[in-house]
């Protein structure tokens, strides 16, 4: 049950990116350029996730087993430590060099660009190198 | 400021359906979805990779039925190899140090309201911000 919710998830999830127009680069690249010509609809696409799943979430948060009988873990870790920062900074880094972060990069397969390709294979190069350092450094 | 391209309509409803998706996720696999996770561990990890490639597979297949049924999707990148390459390294590097991207710590952390999830995606929006001002467009 689970591999057929994780496709079906999926897919939601990319027709949602595809809709809120999230998959063109051009507009996500139009959200972070606040200080020129803005377009805030990135916002809004945020505001419908999470006006979604938030009041879900506090619904069935105390259980302690999902439909399909897997276990819920929900994380304890609430400090802010050096990888976040350092992560995070670094990501929006390479989002607002491109305009893609990992959904979207996904789901850009589908129109079969090289640049799409390129930019998938470095990501998980990165995902990779990030995985050691983690490894390395904890 | 000066406001272009801004459509509030199609992206909350993006945004609900994106929404739903993640609490389909949740509630029958009691897992977020957070895709810099889920992505690297279809490689990197050993557990849960079939579920892993599905929800994958299921992004990519997203926009194919949205364009057999509706308008042309739009999509500009930049043509520059160089500087895509870098884009993605950075992605994948930041995403794993920082443990999520805009799906896990944007969507699933804030709508938990982690303070750790917070302080990320204020991070990586002002980085970028900070990136497009400087290098962008």
């Amino acid at each position: 049950m689970t591999k057929i919710i994780s496709l079906i998830s999926g897919f939601i999830f990319g027709l949602g990116l595809t809709i809120s127009g999230m998959v063109n680069p051009e507009k996500v690249l139009g959200f972070l350029n606040i200080f020129g010509a803005w377009d805030p609809s990135l916002i809004f696409v945020m505001v419908g996730a999470i006006g979604v799943f938030s009041p879900l979430f506090f619904v069935f948060k105390s259980r302690s087993f999902s439909i399909s009988g897997e276990a819920i873990n929900l994380s304890t870790n609430t400090k802010v430590d050096k990888n976040l920062l350092l992560g995070a900074g670094i990501f929006g880094i390479g989002w607002g060099l491109v305009g893609l972060c990992p959904g979207p990069a996904i789901s850009s397969l589908s129109f079969l660009k090289t640049e799409v390709f390129v930019f998938v294979i470095f990501m998980f190069l990165g995902f990779y190198l990030g995985n050691q350092i983690v490894k390395k450094f904890n | 400021m000066q406001i272009i391209n801004f459509t509030p309509i199609t992206a909350l409803i993006g945004g609900i359906l994106i929404g739903f998706a993640v609490f389909l996720f949740f509630i029958f696999n009691g897992r977020f979805a957070g895709i810099s996770t889920i992505a690297s561990n279809v490689f990197f990890e050993k557990s849960k990779k079939i579920d892993n490639f599905l929800f994958l597979l299921g992004l990519v297949i997203g926009p194919i039925i949205y364009s057999l049924f509706f308008l042309e999707i739009e999509s500009e990148i930049t043509d520059s190899l160089f500087i895509i390459s870098i884009g993605g390294l950075l992605v994948g590097l930041g995403t794993r140090i920082g443990n999520g991207c805009t799906s896990g710590h944007g969507i699933c952390g804030i709508s938990r309201f982690s303070i750790r999830s917070i302080v990320a995606t204020i991070s990586f929006i002002l980085t970028g911000i900070i990136t497009v001002f400087f290098l962008g467009v």
